[in-house]
């Protein structure tokens, strides 16, 4: 117990869900607070322009489809990455290998000769192996050789990035494209269709929805996912339980990689329907994806729906973007200040804070 | 003599592009041997780039530019401080946090900034008499700024302060074992609060350098990875201020040969070689297994609570 | 008994050096010091007897400043103290020892005195104060090299730095706590020595420990807790085992278990020849051999760091042994993996329970299945089944007596008596063949520790081979049939546990090899 002023902070050492629900919205409405000052900078009234962005998100069918379509990208990513957090991986690679998927899949719907029917199904598992395999690398660097994960995801990120840009601006650069640093455009049947009125490409989306049940059942059901929440939990334990950690770390990086890949997969025949710039490509989803998992606290379902909100945040960058007259970079300090609130929140799970009175037991410890 | 000529060309730009790796290696290793791993190094950067670039527009002085983009990086640094030391957050988590804010901050504020021509950068320095010296002297001393100067010998300095002097015991103490400093009566919040924010300055100060000295313009994401290649470096050198020199000036040569060697491969491919090699040269280092580990501060990255229950 | 607890004051005119009073500590769910009264004097050894979580080692830390006081004062040498933390102590002059060193293990002894070292130079502080250690070590009897590094120093050698440290600082009061439990018995003779020269010097030292033996041949009073409260203060010339075992427990204690007669089966783990490094890279284990039979405790004596943790490591498939090889129930299993090993019935109750024994955030049911979570009935093709699990663990929770809200609790909210049942629960439910206990009792109260030497002595009863890593020589002797003794990576000798003594043993603990003729080798 230590006492702060007038208040006491006991140890709370197991949070319950209602206490990081609370907390994280909290933080969530606090970082809003927060930004609210940056909408002063620019001389709007913080207000106001929260109400315009509510309506024009909300305003009609198209326009909150946005949100969707924003948000599909950060369920796979997002899921994708909850799996990793949950073995203590620290992949901050889904960039990457969201643009791995994405190459893949270029590669498949422009120059691999086979049935047109199998195209598509074809882009998406080259797309889920490319990002996968590409997310491989740096578990086995960590397993064998103790290449921290952090530095090594995030280098592959910019190796792939400069490897898009290599491929857009020469071997696949498109002969049809009059100059520009693109690929050619993909064939109708490497295209995906759009739910009606929208640019939702609606398949990736269920897929993203599908896999994250997927995600959940394979964490909580399944002998793998056991041994990846124990690894997670306590690598010592893992260790002494007899658990094969190259295999576990790389089966996680595997599938953590795979779903950004399938992410990428989604924005090359969903979106652009082509491989051009990486900054077009992703918008920094897979960075984003990281506040989504941390913010899901590792629960892949609940990844689904912290998606959507980041998803409804990027949306209303593009209104703020043309209602408000704001650079789109208000994005990125949105999501920064949203991230720095959760991790400032968190002391509030660990520690319960109450006001100090004289005499007061509790007994979070069970006797012997 | 062409060969001769190229070499001491490009030692004395790998130097220069070293110039911003050396500042942030430095101040990583100020953090991570008290104990802190601070992986907002990129965001500092990126901050201390459009502050510096911003002051020296304004007031026509890059001196007060790179003392701005000092002063920027030590208040970020001093935000990580108190998530990961008094709040005790994830230090990885909170150091990711610190370069996604950074990054959109900059991204936000240097809008309207971009493609502005800097008249006021900071001037070569020649150093009188080492200059002269034939090879060595164009290699080293001459064309480089006042910074590549103050940040070897910050090198040296940060080396004797914290292997020679009583501050260095404290502080190395604090990342080893910071139960035991605390049992001696060393103020543990202090120093990692010190020590970060050390360290930020230090980052601000090498991003300020690419854009009033390197390359006197502010572009939106300028740093381009600069930070996270200083996390693998501040490895990569052991957590010893003074391999940090070598490691800089290597990962300088590569960024610089990746524009040097245009004619022979695409720029692309070159470009992505530092971030390559900071992975490869990482995997090398690791074949050398505990040895190399061991070095790593015993308590990085991990709070310290007070062994109270 | 409370006509003493107040022995009478033969320095009445000096005040106390130290003097708490009524100090109050409660943590949740525990008050761990109760109104405790606690007295001091220069040139006095006063031990602070008491068992495991009888709140001693809270109260040190109240008088040290690592924790405050909910209520209660602090005096130190007639004046009211005012001790936030633990750079206000050593202003006091109190100066702590503590079971687990505070030393930076990578740093020269000699950084280690100069850290936090007042009037020291800001220039090379390290070199200022080897001096200093040199003429202090000879001053007291403390041997050590300020310039080696403390990670290369065996823990007797790393206490003496310790010491020194407090010394340096100009501690009159010294604590020690649990200062034997590092040393061979010699060793700690040597250290009673040098107590008695600080003693002399006008120093006060607390001493605490739970060996009812050593506290009576050092201290000059005694005062006993027991759950947060101080039972009684005794002159140590005025009392005895038996009282003491009294108050410190509540009840009359019975000092032997009750054991049936050893019967040996055949070998079910053999060790030959074995080698191995540690962390560090160093040879641990230097030819290692012996044999436990079906049906009986071996116990491996020695102190801390003589390779007894590389051996269990190496043993359970943690280690790679680099010479040698190990035979369990006749197969050769040398580096195999130690899921191969459990599956063949090698149970590992692990030295560090919550950090290697249970996943503290999963569930209790989750926690008893780990080991064998890859096996039917847990699982199926790939899939956990729930059901069996739950029924197993219901059994175990019973059958163990594992006090948990629910099967759903997180394992660390757990008392320690519980995790450690709880491990056991899961190791020994699967029949296993070899039980590898690695400091079983270690930090658990009289009741849970009782317990658990049945739990092993049960096991034994039923045919297992059960080998014993511990370094409280009681328990060794208690719980084995043949006690062999580890130092330096070597095995000094075995005995068997009934022609024994506790000098041979203390003497191969100190590197003293078993004369060859009593030897029974392998």
């Amino acid at each position: 117990m230590r006492r702060l002023g007038p208040f006491v902070l006991e140890p709370r050492l197991s949070p319950s869900r209602a206490a990081v629900l609370g907390v994280s919205l909290g933080a969530v409405v606090f970082a809003l607070l927060l930004a609210a000052a940056v909408f002063y900078g620019y001389g709007r009234n913080p207000w106001q322009a929260y109400a315009q962005i509510g309506r024009g998100v909300f305003g009609s069918w198209p326009s909150f489809s946005e949100v969707l379509r924003r948000a599909i990208p950060l369920i796979l990513c997002g899921v994708g990455l909850t799996l990793a957090f949950r073995a203590q991986f620290w992949n901050i690679g889904a960039e990457g290998q969201l643009l791995a998927g994405a190459v893949a899949a270029t590669g498949v719907a422009l120059f691999l000769p086979v049935p047109e029917g199998w195209r598509l199904p074809l882009m998406f598992l080259c797309g889920f192996l490319a990002g996968g395999l590409w997310a491989v690398i740096p578990a086995l660097l960590r397993v064998k050789l103790a290449v921290n994960d952090v530095i090594s995801t995030l280098m592959l990120n910019y190796v792939m990035a400069y490897i898009v840009e290599w491929l857009v601006h020469g071997p696949w650069k498109g002969p049809t494209m009059r100059g520009f640093a693109y690929t050619d455009r993909f064939p109708l049947t490497a295209q995906l269709g759009w739910l009606p009125g929208t640019r939702v490409h609606w398949v990736t989306l269920a897929l993203g929805v599908v896999l994250a049940l997927g995600v959940a059942f394979l964490l909580a059901r399944t002998r793998l996912g056991y041994e990846i929440r124990v690894a997670g939990q306590n690598p010592e334990a893992a260790r002494y339980a007899g658990i094969n950690f190259t295999a576990v770390f790389a089966l996680v990086m595997l599938l953590s990689g795979g779903l950004a890949g399938l992410a990428g997969v989604g924005e090359v025949a969903g979106i652009h329907r082509m491989l051009r710039s990486p900054s077009h490509i992703s918008m920094g989803y897979g960075y984003t994806a990281i506040i989504v998992a941390w913010l899901a606290r590792g629960n892949p379902l609940v990844a689904v729906f912290t998606a959507l909100f980041f998803g409804l945040l990027f949306a209303a960058g593009d209104h703020m973007r043309i209602a408000l007259g704001l650079p789109f970079q208000i994005v990125g300090v949105f999501q920064g200040l949203i991230f720095f609130c959760l991790i400032g929140f968190e002391i509030l799970l660990s520690w319960r804070v109450g006001l100090a009175r004289k005499g007061r037991a509790w007994s979070g410890q069970i006797g012997s | 003599m062409v060969w001769a000529d190229w070499l001491v060309s490009t030692v004395s730009r790998a130097l220069a592009f070293g110039v911003p790796l050396l500042w942030g290696t430095l101040g990583e290793i100020s953090a991570e041997r008290s104990g802190v791993i601070n992986l907002g190094v990129e965001g500092m950067m990126i901050l201390g780039a459009f502050t510096a670039f911003a002051v020296a527009f304004q007031t026509g002085s890059p001196g007060l530019g790179l003392l701005a983009a000092a002063g920027v990086g030590g208040v970020a640094a001093l935000f990580h401080a108190f998530l990961s030391v008094t709040l005790r957050a994830n230090q990885y988590v909170s150091g990711l946090a610190l370069s996604i804010f950074g990054l959109g901050l900059a991204g936000l504020l240097g809008r309207g900034w971009e493609g502005k021509p800097l008249a006021a950068t900071l001037p070569s320095l020649a150093l009188p008499g080492l200059s002269r010296i034939p090879v060595v002297g164009p290699m080293l001393f001459q064309n480089q700024t006042v910074l590549t100067y103050i940040g070897i010998v910050l090198a040296f300095l940060l080396w004797l302060l914290l292997f020679r002097t009583r501050w260095g015991v404290a502080i190395r103490s604090v990342g080893e074992s910071p139960a035991t400093a605390d049992a001696l009566g060393i103020n543990v919040t202090l120093v990692r609060y010190l020590c970060v924010v050390f360290g930020g300055l230090l980052a601000g100060v090498g991003g300020g350098y690419l854009s009033v000295a390197y390359r006197p313009a502010w572009t939106e994401g300028m740093t381009a990875g600069m930070g996270w290649i200083v996390i693998a470096l501040t490895i990569f050198a052991a957590w010893d201020p003074l391999q940090a020199i070598w490691g800089a000036l290597f990962f300088g040569a590569l960024y610089h040969l990746s524009y040097r060697l245009q004619a022979f491969l695409a720029p692309e491919l070159l470009k992505l070689m530092p971030y390559l090699f900071a992975v490869v040269v990482l995997a090398l280092s690791g074949f050398g297994g505990a040895r190399w580990r061991r070095r790593a501060p015993g308590a990085l990255g991990v709070p310290y609570v007070r062994g109270e229950r | 008994m409370v006509g003493r607890l107040h022995a009478p004051t033969p320095l009445p005119s000096r005040p106390a050096l130290v003097l708490l009073k009524d100090i109050t500590k409660r943590f949740p769910g525990v008050v761990a010091n109760d109104r405790v009264t606690f007295e001091l004097r220069p040139g006095e050894v006063h031990a602070l007897l008491g068992e495991n979580g009888a709140g001693k080692t809270t109260l040190m830390n109240i008088l040290y400043g690592l924790y405050r006081p909910d209520s209660g004062e602090i005096w130190v040498k007639g004046r009211r103290a005012d001790i936030r933390s633990p750079r206000d102590a050593i202003r006091w002059g109190i100066g702590m020892v503590h079971q687990h060193f505070k030393l930076v293990l990578p740093h020269t002894v000699a950084e280690n005195v100069a850290l936090g070292l007042a009037g020291t130079p800001f220039w090379a502080p390290a070199r200022a104060v080897a001096q200093k250690i040199r003429e202090l070590s000879q001053r007291y009897g403390l041997p050590v090299d300020p310039d080696r590094r403390v990670w290369e120093l065996s823990a007797g050698e790393q206490q003496r730095v310790e010491i020194l440290k407090a010394l340096i600082r100009g501690a009159e009061v010294l604590i020690l706590d649990e200062p034997t439990s590092v040393l061979t018995p010699q060793e700690a003779q040597e250290l009673f020595k040098v107590l008695s020269r600080m003693k002399e010097d006008g120093h006060g030292i607390i001493f605490i420990s739970h060996k009812l033996d050593e506290v009576l041949s050092v201290a000059d009073r005694i005062t006993v807790m027991r759950r947060g409260r101080v039972v009684g203060t005794v002159l140590a010339q005025e009392t005895n085992k038996t009282e003491l075992a009294r108050m410190m427990v509540g009840r009359e204690v019975v000092f032997r278990l009750t054991k049936s007669t050893c019967q040996p089966g055949e070998a079910a783990l053999r060790v030959q020849d074995l080698y191995a490094r540690n962390d560090r890279g160093l040879w641990a284990l230097k030819g290692v051999s012996f044999h436990v039979c079906r049906g009986e405790i071996l116990g491996i004596a020695g102190v801390a760091g003589n390779g007894q943790r590389e051996l269990v490591e190496v043993l359970t498939g943690l280690r790679r042994a680099e010479r040698g090889k190990i035979l369990l129930l006749g197969r050769e299993v040398t580096n195999r993996s130690p899921r191969l090993l459990s599956d063949l019935g090698c149970a590992h109750v692990p030295e560090e329970r919550i950090r290697m024994g249970i996943v503290p955030a999963l569930p209790v049911e989750e926690n008893l299945i780990l080991k064998r979570h890859h096996r039917p009935p847990f699982c199926w093709r790939g899939l956990l089944r729930p059901r069996a699990i739950r029924s197993f663990a219901h059994r175990a929770v019973e059958e163990y007596a594992i006090l948990t809200p629910s099967l759903r609790t997180p394992a660390k909210l757990l008392s320690g008596g519980n995790i450690q049942r709880l491990i056991l629960a899961r190791e020994l439910s699967g029949r296993p063949a070899v039980v590898i206990a690695a400091h079983p009792t270690y930090g658990l109260d009289v009741g849970a520790t009782e317990q658990i030497r049945q739990l092993l002595l049960r096991q034994r009863e039923e045919g297992a081979a059960v080998l014993l890593v511990s370094e409280d020589l009681e328990e060794i002797l208690e719980l084995s049939d043949r006690i062999a003794v580890m130092f330096r990576g070597e095995i000094m000798g075995i005995v068997s546990a009934g022609e024994a003594s506790l000098e041979e043993i203390g003497l191969m603990m100190a590197g003293e090899r078993r004369s060859p003729v009593r030897s029974e080798g392998t």
